[in-house]
């Protein structure tokens, strides 16, 4: 049986950063933990070896039972009676093997019962389950609701909750409503306060991912007469008190063995998460931060499987008395599929880097106060991280759908059949652009990093890095599309127009993107030489969509807008 | 309730994956060209205990495996899965042994452990087929045995209620504890390795590997009692030298024979009686049937 981690050496080259020193220093406190607990590291090199172990682990359940039961899972689907979700037989078979391995609160502390692992390699084990089946990763991944109940729910709330995840409960966010899709602001679902002090849940909640689960987040309007997102505040909802119940689950395209519920709640008693009003505004936007981030690494996974399933037909696929793998318009197809994954894979890690570094100090902070150069490294690490989640939540979503498009034109006729899973994978593939806001909205959140000039000295910082000399081409043409963006940037900024400025958002936002992209891979080429055939199809494939965007840019002005209103 | 248990389990090499190199020239296994591993069965055995572990709180699981000292390998993959301690038995005088001077010499460990209510293994082991160990291990101790065990249905501090699936059917017995049940691979799967557990465990040695670690490795061995693995020879367990090993091992193997199919010529025959009484005549004559 495949183990999706060992036969994948990629993660573990994106395992074993520079950085992750810092990372696990800051996590483990100096290695403190270890006098406590059993299991706890002794040092870096063990914390690594802890990592590496527990993925292999991951990678075997993956490699067997949840990518055997993927094809299963997706035909039977989970069902609604009375109220309650009963997932597909394989969904609750992946999820027992989950408990059993214990690998359900992997981020949390160990005072809670959780493994204390930093986010990067929570990452990967995200990765490597979304190869298997992404559809699990959507009840698997949803263990980062627990980050954000750990984050700001009280320390009775974290003691109460937190470990009955680690257990294996499972969790969901409460957020969208029939009328509060992209736009949460509007959420209308009526937070009611008792004369006791507590708290109850009124109205309907719409396509809530894993809404039958055991302890939900719940977005609701605590603040009555206020129709904007200052009125919405965070209540924790605990499945064993009972009043809330699934009306329907949708019947989706993708990722069906995961159910997505129509929730009604009724007197529903629940728990203030945090302060109230603070809901949307910090409590949900972190939420969704950490959200992005498991969505693009569910899209890395989707990639992989996708380069995989087209790689393995291709090579075995003859046709002309050849295997079309031999082919240069199959195999050209195959090249890029890859540069892709690998792409969108190191700025997925670059990004949980950078996620975990500031979390690290914040979460410091609760214990001793940070020194000053402690407080703006965290501040810097926080304006990366905020800047490359949306890149590659977009753009890993985006690459996901054209790997799986792909994928099926490499089976031929037979990838529109059923009988191949790539036509599992394009379905699956497809919410990734969607979901935990679409990529025009990821769009939105990083054109501001284009404006403010974010994305810029994130690009100056690799290039000031140091690189062996048979990649110094490969430099200069990044320093030539780096020199592209940013003229590009300058010519929308210049013309002070919002909505010229919306129009080429995307445009912009990509030539930051592949250009991070390419820089990223010249560091893993730099690191490792197996990166370099991938890095140098990405070169040509990034550089030519840089270009191509710098021309629109440059010809498309403000005159011509008239043409693409409704 | 709690029960002590011990799972008999066997370091096999991994002949579901036997390539062209499996064998050497002389009949005899490679066992560097296979991987080593948890006998599958065993395995099985393996999570029939500690779901009764899981079930009455107390009970202690300890893995008994006769083999090279890197055994330990497999007591602390039983670790990772939820054994909390583990035997290694091992000495040269055992190197040799048949299925009798392998159960003779488990036995005397299990005498040796003393104090158990149920010993469980896997039926057989897949580097020898034999399905002996396991009830030999029963006659010796003079208790009872269950065999082609599935599931243990009822146990309780006086007996114990195993279905065990046969050729044709399946039928529940009872036996009395202590005994010996060996667990078929129709059983239910093992768990997987448990994350918390490997980080526990990972570093638990036997006295042999410990004596080739790093002096601050050794150091947390001392510090921390559970991650020693027992290592046992033959004197510790009150062997009969003759019992034990080649000396106790009647079977001798007289030839190994490498044996290659390989396709050989086609007999095409006409759909009549005659054609084929012909060739049950020339398949009695060639002794290939009757």
């Amino acid at each position: 049986m495949a183990n999706f981690y060992t036969d994948n050496p990629d993660l573990r080259h994106h395992l074993h950063h520079p950085m992750m020193e810092k990372i696990v220093e800051l996590k483990e406190r100096n290695y403190t933990d270890a006098e406590k607990y059993d299991y706890a590291p002794l040092n870096f090199e063990d914390a690594m070896d802890n990592y590496e172990r527990v993925l292999e682990i991951v990678g075997e359940l993956c490699g067997g039972i949840i990518a055997e039961n993927a094809e299963g899972i997706d035909h039977e689907g989970p069902t609604v009676k009375n109220g309650r979700v009963t997932y597909a037989s394989g969904t609750q078979a992946n999820l027992e093997a989950c408990r059993k391995a214990g690998l359900m609160g992997m981020a949390m502390p160990r005072r809670l019962g959780g493994l204390n692992f930093p986010i990067t390699p929570y990452i990967m084990a995200a990765d490597i389950v979304s190869r298997a089946d992404a559809a699990f990763e959507n009840l698997w991944g949803l263990q980062d609701c627990a980050e954000t109940l750990y984050e700001f729910g009280d320390e009775d709330q974290k003691q109460r909750y937190i470990p009955r995840v680690c257990q294996g409960e499972t969790m969901s966010m409460d957020l969208t409503e029939p009328d509060a899709g992209s736009d949460l602001q509007r959420v209308m679902l009526k937070a009611t306060k008792k004369e006791d002090g507590s708290w109850v849940l009124n109205g309907v909640k719409r396509f809530i991912t894993n809404g039958d689960s055991d302890i939900h987040l719940v977005l609701a309007r605590s603040e009555e007469g206020t129709t904007d997102g200052r009125g919405l505040s965070m209540f924790v909802y605990d499945k064993r008190n009972g009043g809330v119940n699934v009306r329907r689950i949708e019947n989706k395209m993708g990722i069906k063995g995961s159910p997505t519920c129509e929730l009604t709640y009724k007197n529903a008693p629940c728990e203030l998460v945090g302060d109230t009003r603070m809901g949307l505004i910090k409590y949900v936007m972190a939420l969704m931060n950490g959200a992005r981030l498991g969505i693009a690494a569910q899209a890395v996974g989707i990639s992989e499987i996708a380069y995989r399933e087209a790689l393995a037909y291709a090579k075995d696929r003859k046709q002309f008395g050849k295997a079309i793998i031999e082919m240069m318009p199959v195999s050209e197809i195959l090249s890029i599929m890859k540069a892709k994954l690998d792409a969108s894979r190191c700025l997925l890690y670059e990004t949980a880097r950078y996620v975990d570094m500031y979390k690290l100090y914040e979460d410091i902070a609760k214990e001793r106060q940070l020194e000053l150069s402690e407080r703006q490294e965290m501040k810097a690490d926080k304006k990366i991280a905020d800047a490359l989640t949306p890149l590659v939540k977009g753009m890993g979503s985006e690459f996901a759908n054209q790997n799986a498009y792909d994928c099926i034109q490499i089976h031929g006729g037979s990838g529109f059949m059923k009988d191949y899973a790539c036509e599992r994978v394009y379905r699956d593939a497809r919410i990734t652009s969607i979901y935990e806001g679409t990529t025009q909205l990821q769009v939105v959140a990083a054109i501001r990093h284009c404006l403010s000039g974010t994305y810029k000295s994130i690009i100056e910082s690799y290039a000031a890095q140091e690189v062996k000399p048979e990649l110094q081409a490969v430099k200069e043409t990044l320093a030539r599309m780096a020199e592209l963006y940013l003229a590009a940037v300058a010519n929308v900024s210049e013309i002070k127009n919002q909505e010229y400025t919306d129009f080429m958002a995307r445009r912009l936002v990509e030539m930051a993107a592949y250009t991070i992209m390419g820089y990223l891979m010249m560091l893993d080429a730099n690191r490792n030489d197996s990166f370099m055939r991938s890095l140098h199809v990405w070169m040509n494939y990034a550089q030519a969509e840089v270009e191509k965007h710098a021309d629109f840019i440059a010809r498309v002005k403000p005159d011509q807008l008239e043409y693409y209103k409704a | 309730m709690s029960f002590n248990i011990i799972v008999l389990a066997k370091q096999v090499p991994d002949t579901r994956n036997v390539g062209k190199d499996a064998m050497k020239e002389d009949g005899t296994i490679n066992r560097a060209a296979l991987p080593a591993i948890f006998n599958p069965e065993d395995l099985n055995a393996l999570e029939q205990a500690l779901r009764i572990k899981d079930a009455n709180p107390g009970s202690t699981v300890t893995v008994l495996t006769m083999g090279l000292p890197r055994a330990a390998e497999i007591v602390r993959e039983a670790m990772y899965r939820g054994a909390d301690a583990g035997i290694v038995l091992t000495d040269r005088p055992f190197g040799g042994a048949d299925t009798l001077a392998t159960s003779y010499s488990l036995a005397q460990a299990v005498k040796k452990f003393g104090n158990y209510d149920l010993i469980l293994g896997g039926r057989q082991a897949i580097d020898g087929d034999t399905a002996q160990v396991g009830p030999q291990i029963a006659e010796k101790l003079g208790i009872p045995q269950i065999t082609y065990a599935e599931e243990i249905v009822d146990l309780n501090p006086k007996d114990i209620a195993v279905k065990r699936r046969l050729e044709h059917g399946v039928e529940t017995v009872k036996a009395p504890l202590p005994c010996v049940v060996t667990v078929n691979g129709t059983a239910a799967d093992c768990r997987p390795r448990n994350a918390m557990r490997v980080m526990k465990y990972k570093y638990a040695a036997s006295p042999s590997e410990k004596a080739a670690l790093p002096a601050e490795r050794q150091k947390l061995l001392e510090e921390r009692p559970y991650l020693n693995i027992n290592e046992w020879n033959a004197a510790f367990v009150e062997a009969d030298p003759a019992q034990i090993g080649l000396p106790g091992s009647p079977t001798k193997v007289k030839t190994v024979v490498n044996v290659v199919f390989t396709a050989k010529e086609n007999l095409r025959l006409e759909n009549n009686d005659e054609q084929l009484e012909n060739l049950i005549k020339d398949l009695i004559a060639n002794h290939t049937i009757g």
